[in-house]
């Protein structure tokens, strides 16, 4: 351990920016990062699933106002969607002598809401344009079986349908992690507001902006990895024998 | 209310940029693509592995990361250059970064990555038959390209190119937060000194949705255009 921190110091002895200060900055970004963009997804996925189903629904009066949810949603910048719900939320009539206020003063909470809805609205349609795909077959099949149709949503569609959405779901997971770089617009120090900081207070532009886009590239590349794993299990049964 | 308590022309203004901003970097983009899929189709290892690690680097990184990176970082590198040039050959120019430009470079150079990939599956889809065909009409490289092999790729590229554009319309509003008065910046601004959010980000939305669904139409008209003699335009699907 003595070893490892003496290598540390020599390393960064060497220049004035990468001290053992700012890369503690880089790491509270990070997991700042890292924690925003998991929930967002993970809420994103749990109101997805349902407005998916509701998506591919006879009924106008479901179908349609979903519809529009994910037009919006998909046809705006996430920027504006960020500042509306950043500036707006104190519209909500008594938020601020709520006790909801103690939460919605930091920006990270409204910036998980608009980071959510906007993930929600992509995955809904990947999840619906999966469910859309699943071969006529396998409904016909469960059809024969005699499953109601709640059953058959559950044990059939959905999960051939999540396979088949999984590396749609896999580009929509980067594309989110790219996305909430403009977290820090808000006064978040996610990653690049770290950087932002770093740059400000050194005016290094290239060292700090150059060693985030490396930490990006890493988990860019660790999410790709996963995913690519993920699929040679689920979707092992589509490969060719012997391949 | 209906002048945006003064904020109006500014809007417009705004959206203007946004526009312009949008179209020049698409176009930049397009080329930058063309030329990134000639690279990674090239039997050059050199050129094909520029091509590549072109790619993978711009598509691994936020967007707003390489804005900044290159808007601020190119100020500086682009000083030390003219520095340079001073000490070693008293030459004695200053070179100012505008917002405008460097957006464009940035976001086109950006999406030349993405419609690079764009553009290599759609070179590979069209059948090397086509070009032998050509060549044996006596019509030479140029021509081939832009008679046969332009038109029948582009068929392939469209619904892509189409994705990228919608993508790259929405980036543009990450140009307000380098200093560029588009009309994310303007509403943004306006925000924050009346405190209406709702007045100017809801227009605001409205009007990126606006040219998205113009553009959606567009697409789909080009789309039609492309695949004559392809029999429905089945190759669009949003």
């Amino acid at each position: 351990m003595e070893q490892l921190n003496a290598w540390f110091t020599d390393l960064l002895a060497g220049n004035a920016i990468f001290t053992a200060n700012t890369l503690g900055f880089y790491w509270d970004g990070l997991v700042t990062t890292v924690q925003l963009v998991f929930l967002c997804l993970v809420l994103g996925i749990v109101l997805a699933v349902p407005l998916a189903i509701g998506r591919g629904s006879k009924r106008p009066w479901i179908k349609w106002p979903i519809y529009l949810y994910t037009y919006v949603f998909r046809g705006t910048p996430l920027l504006i969607q960020l500042y509306l719900v950043y500036y707006g939320v104190v519209f909500f009539d008594g938020i601020q002598d709520s006790i909801f206020w103690v939460v919605f003063k930091q920006a990270f909470y409204p910036a998980l809401i608009a980071f959510t809805l906007n993930t929600a609205a992509y995955t809904t349609e990947i999840f619906h344009g999966a469910i859309k795909n699943t071969a006529k077959g396998e409904i016909e099949a469960a059809r024969a079986y005699g499953m109601s149709k709640p059953l058959m949503m559950r044990r059939i569609i959905l999960p051939s349908a999540f396979r088949r959405a999984l590396p749609a779901y896999g580009n929509e997971v980067i594309f989110m992690l790219h996305a909430s770089a403009v977290a820090s617009v808000v006064t978040i120090m996610d990653l690049t507001g770290a950087a932002s900081y770093v740059y400000a207070r050194f005016y290094a532009p290239f060292a700090a902006f150059s060693f985030v886009a490396v930490i990006y590239l890493c988990l860019t590349f660790s999410i790709m990895f996963c995913f690519r794993k993920l699929e040679k299990r689920l979707l092992a049964h589509l490969r060719p024998r012997g391949a | 209310m209906i002048n945006f308590q003064g904020y109006g022309p500014r809007l417009l203004e705004g959206a203007l940029v946004t526009v312009e901003l949008a179209l020049l970097s698409l176009v930049v983009a397009v080329v930058l693509g063309l030329l990134t899929a000639s690279a990674k189709l090239s039997p050059n290892r050199l050129i094909h592995g520029i091509g590549t690690l072109y790619t993978t680097l711009i598509r691994g990184v936020p967007d707003l990361v390489l804005m900044l990176l290159l808007f601020y970082g190119g100020q500086i590198g682009i000083n030390m250059v003219t520095d340079q040039l001073y000490y070693a050959f008293d030459i004695d120019i200053f070179i100012n970064v505008n917002a405008f430009l460097s957006g464009v470079i940035t976001i086109g150079l950006i999406f030349g990555a993405y419609m690079g990939e764009t553009f290599r599956g759609a070179f590979q889809a069209v059948d090397e038959g086509q070009m032998e065909a050509a060549r044996a009409y006596g019509m030479n490289p140029l021509m081939a390209f832009r008679r046969v092999r332009f038109p029948q790729m582009m068929r392939h590229a469209l619904p892509g190119i189409g994705n990228n554009w919608m993508v790259l319309l929405k980036t543009t509003a990450l140009v307000s937060i380098i200093g560029l008065s588009d009309m994310v910046r303007v509403a943004a601004e306006a925000t924050k000194a009346t405190h209406e959010p709702f007045l100017f980000m809801i227009p605001v939305a409205a009007i990126y949705l606006l040219i998205a669904t113009l553009s959606e139409w567009g697409f789909a008209r080009l789309a039609k255009r492309y695949s004559t003699g392809f029999g429905e335009s089945s190759e669009w699907n949003n």
